[in-house]
């Protein structure tokens, strides 16, 4: 069922809706032929323990406020986190003398009236959590105590955290369209250090949800924090080789992020993406389904509408490996001659088709190679693909691991990695607001020692 | 120092109606016999940024952001609140708030007075009022006129112009008030370049703390636009990169984004203080082979990375990290100074008022060697030359690092050879500086781009080195 907003809320939501009116009227008595304005406010709850001592109590609480003005086809921001009326008339002056120095773009400007968002669907997503100081530490030294007792290889951490927020955000244009929603985000993540020898290897795991039920508790995030941490220790490298890759889920989730950007309307229109001129190729092989759901219930990315009040719609983006929708913003989309596909702010819910394959099935799969779990640096490059990362995991053979590895790297090309994507696992095992299970690819080169 | 405080006074506090006998107060509020530790920051910070695509001036953003973060220290714990509303009351709330993390106490009153002077880095001046606005979308016109000019293989340029100015004001529980006025400013180009189908890109840029005509001398941004250019036309002829173990040159500047990332994080004091550090319990003890010296200096005059003070309102120091090769300090701030019973460097930053400061790296490089850099070169039979880098990324406990290649040659008999695509170099920061087996007399400093994140809070830094050989790092390429 989805919860309604409260009386509190609603009234909080009407006095944002009216600031957007005042941002508005005020762009307008400035000459402004159109504007569209943004406003939130967020409260929350950061709590950091370690060696079971709380180590920080944080109180957050912000505000924020972003206007764009056009003047025919020149634009103007301005963005502010104070809400007071002399700030909002500043916020709306600063924008309008931008304006008068930015050119004419035939792009600029909102999105058509027809497109706009006609009705704002209740997605589930504020669950509040009104947790006493005292309550949240006692959550969070339950996770650390359970990863610093699950091996006595744990000797040391950097401890645990929880965090909750509630935030309101509103968005209007002169279109006439505001729409506004509460949203709730929880969170739970441990961070310990292992030592064996030599060997000293720190890792983490988390949770995150909407609402505080649908959190994976406190003992298995501290325990699997341990898992991950524990199984690092004593790591070899690896001499330089070409091997077949399989991706951990969570680490999987970066390629499915590459793929997004590669897609996304700033990087077609500068042609800065691998996969310029791709749409209807086959990019994927035949068994590949990547879509989007933005209106999951209780979806971390789920929202009703986007950044330009385009309603948002869910949409295959892959469909037997062929490549079917761009994600495109009204700007974007206005540069390449095509429509909006609801995507400012970008892709919302992402999801790959899962496979049959458990962890185990995949390790059999990948037989002899490297299982990556962890990825560090920022080397991949959108305008060819080209892609070489530092990387941390393990050397499987005959489908089982044998011993963890670091210190190397791992290189190819986005469009090679995704057409010889051999299987996705159903091992997907945490929860992001993107769902995938681990990728197999069929080789690339590692370099070791 | 004494006008900065002016200053500050007149930005922050007077619009507010907020006074001494507030501040008094607050700091009161925040304090209590339980409490070690307690300070109040004010911040008030202007953005004005511009950006060029397709020739055209097609947006611009105009930024105000103030608040106040008030923090109260109990031994290892640390209670935090902020308020982006500066009002008496919202103020005292959040001292509440933060104070209760030791509870009990919060009733006295303590008497402010100014810091002693620190020296003065760069101007206490407004960038943003610089140049008018017409001049400086004129600087962008003629940084993509230049891009244009300088390739006809040149098909999209874009550039920004950043510039900030903020102003901080630290109240410490001693009643000790110290503030800063701290310009930045930052330009930006980025290109595209196709050549028969293939295409790639490149960017460059600079910053400093200074005005906005620092751009404008030397025709500095035009500067930007060529090297923008030159990096992406090396990029078109580039082959794939070597994959493995081979011998490493790295140039002089920006790729001492290693130093940043093999040592700098891991001898900050908070990672030591825990003992989570890879360098843990090594002070003394040798990390760098003879002649190595790194520092992490926050006091270069107009630097990205200098402060006058800190963000706790320390005074920033030249710290040396790292004494022909043996480990020799740590990089602190007051809380993590204080529980490893060390002086406070200076190194004490926060990305904004809502977010608690922690130990973070000012300009950090390693001093020159006697090499000349093309005997350097000539000293190699096979391996590779970097000479400009993308970001890096390290493990601190494990000690692992990364960092991207996006300029690079191989090397064959002591000779410059072909370009070859990015690639990211990985090595173990505990042990990359003993294979350090030159270093060359060329000690150059980025040239003010760096931006550094930990714990999800972004700071401006600096980095340099001079040419130097590294004996085995992994190159993460394609070819075999």
């Amino acid at each position: 069922m989805p919860n309604l907003a409260t009386a509190d809320t609603a009234e909080r939501l009407a006095t944002l809706e009216q600031t957007i009116e005042d941002l508005l009227q005020e762009a307008k008595r400035h000459g402004a032929s159109a504007a569209e304005a943004v406003v939130s406010n967020t409260t929350g709850l950061e709590i950091a323990v370690r060696l079971g001592e709380v180590e920080t109590v944080e109180h957050t609480r912000d505000h924020g406020l972003g206007i764009s003005v056009y003047f025919g086809h020149r634009k103007g921001s301005a963005s502010t986190s104070d809400l007071s009326p002399d700030a909002v008339r500043d916020a709306v002056r600063q924008a309008c003398s931008i304006a008068s120095h930015t050119q004419e773009d035939r792009c600029a400007g909102l999105a058509p009236a027809e497109l706009m968002a006609t009705d704002v669907p209740d997605l589930d997503l504020s669950h509040p959590w009104d947790i006493p100081v005292d309550a949240a530490v006692a959550l969070a030294i339950t996770c650390e105590d359970a990863a610093r007792a699950a091996d006595p290889r744990i000797v040391n951490s950097e401890g645990a955290s929880f965090g909750t927020t509630t935030a309101l955000s509103v968005y209007g244009n002169s279109h006439g369209f505001v729409g506004g929603y509460p949203s709730s985000r929880h969170e739970l993540s441990c961070a310990v250090v292992g030592k064996d020898g030599d060997s000293m290897q720190r890792d983490f795991w988390w949770t995150t949800a909407r609402a505080p039920e649908d959190l994976e508790s406190a003992e298995s995030v501290g325990r699997r924090a341990a898992e991950r941490t524990v199984a690092r220790l004593n790591a070899r490298r690896l001499g330089t080789c070409e091997v077949p890759v399989l991706f951990r889920a969570d680490v999987a989730m970066g390629l499915l992020r590459s793929f997004a950007g590669a897609i996304s309307g700033g990087n077609l229109y500068r042609r800065t993406s691998f996969l310029l001129d791709k749409l209807g190729a086959q990019i994927f092989p035949d068994f590949v389904r990547i879509y989007e759901q933005p209106h999951r219930l209780r979806g971390l990315g789920s929202a009703p509408f986007d950044g330009d009040g385009v309603a948002t719609v869910a949409k295959d983006l892959v469909t037997d490996g062929v490549l079917q929708s761009w994600l495109l913003d009204h700007y974007s989309a206005c540069r390449m001659g095509l429509t909006t596909t609801g995507n400012a702010g970008g892709a919302r819910n992402l999801s790959i088709g899962l496979g049959s394959d458990d962890r185990d099935a995949m390790l059999r799969r990948l037989d002899r190679g490297l299982l990556v779990t962890s990825l560090m640096g920022q080397g991949v490059k959108m305008i060819t693909g080209d892609y070489s990362r530092g990387a941390a995991g393990f050397w499987v053979e005959n489908g089982e691991i044998q011993y963890p590895v670091e210190e190397i790297t791992i290189a190819g090309n986005l469009a090679d990695m995704f057409r010889g994507l051999v299987a996705v696992g159903n091992d997907y095992d945490f929860a992001s607001s993107m769902t995938t299970g681990s990728w197999l690819i069929e080789r690339m080169t590692v370099a070791g020692e | 120092m004494s006008d900065t405080l002016a200053i500050a006074r007149r930005q922050i506090l007077a619009p507010v109606g907020l006074d001494d006998g507030h501040l008094e107060r607050l700091v009161g509020a925040l304090h209590s016999p339980a409490i070690d530790a307690a300070d109040i920051y004010f911040q008030s910070s202007r953005l004005q940024s511009w950006v060029l695509e397709d020739g055209i001036i097609r947006d611009g953003n105009f930024n105000i952001e103030q608040g106040a973060g008030l923090r109260a220290i109990a031994g290892e714990k640390t209670g935090f609140a902020y308020s982006d509303e500066l009002q008496f009351p919202a103020l005292a709330q959040a001292a509440e708030a933060a104070r209760a993390i030791a509870g009990g106490g919060g009733e006295g009153s303590v008497r402010t007075a100014t810091s002693p002077a620190a020296a003065r880095l760069y101007q206490p001046l407004n960038p943003i009022d610089s140049l008018v606005d017409a001049d400086k979308v004129a600087l962008l016109h003629r940084v993509d006129t230049e891009a244009r000019r300088a390739d006809p293989r040149v098909t999209q340029v874009v550039a920004s112009l950043v510039a900030v100015q903020d102003t901080i004001l630290v109240i410490g529980d001693d009643g000790r008030m110290s503030a800063d006025v701290r310009p930045l400013i930052r330009l930006s180009v980025s290109v595209v370049v196709e050549d028969d189908g293939r295409r790639e890109q490149a960017s460059s840029g600079g910053g400093a703390r200074r005005d906005l005509s620092y751009f404008l001398e030397d025709d500095r941004a035009l500067d930007f636009a060529r090297e923008a250019v030159r990096q992406a036309l090396v990029s078109l002829e580039a082959g794939p990169a070597p994959a493995g173990t081979m011998t490493v040159v790295l140039g002089a500047g920006w790729p001492g984004v290693l130093l940043h990332e093999a040592v700098g994080h891991g001898l900050e004091g908070d990672f030591n203080r825990k003992g989570t550090s890879a360098f843990a319990g090594r002070m003394g003890e040798r990390v760098a082979a003879p002649g190595v010296t790194v520092v992490d200096d926050g006091t270069l005059p107009e630097r990205r990375g200098s402060l006058s003070v800190d963000d706790e309102g320390t005074p920033t120091s030249c710290t040396t990290l790292i004494e022909d090769g043996m480990l020799a300090g740590y990089m602190q701030d007051r809380l993590n100074a204080r529980l490893m019973g060390m002086a406070a460097t200076g190194n004490g930053r926060r990305e904004s008022y809502a977010h608690l400061p922690m130990p973070r790296m000012t300009n950090t490089y390693m001093l020159p060697g006697d090499k000349d850099p093309a005997e350097i070169i000539a000293s190699v039979d096979k391996g590779l030359y970097a000479v400009n880098f993308g970001g890096g990324q390290v493990d601190i406990t494990s000690g692992k690092f990364t960092f991207s290649a996006s300029e690079a040659y191989l090397i064959e008999n002591g000779k410059l050879g072909r370009p070859v695509k990015g690639a990211t170099l990985v090595g173990n920061g505990p042990d990359v500086l003993t294979r350090v087996s030159m270093i060359g007399n060329d000690l150059k400093l980025d040239d003010g781009v760096g931006t550094c994140g930990k714990d999800g809070q972004s700071v401006p830094v600096g980095v340099g080195q001079p040419t130097l050989r590294v004996d085995g790092l992994t190159v993460g390429g394609t070819a075999g």
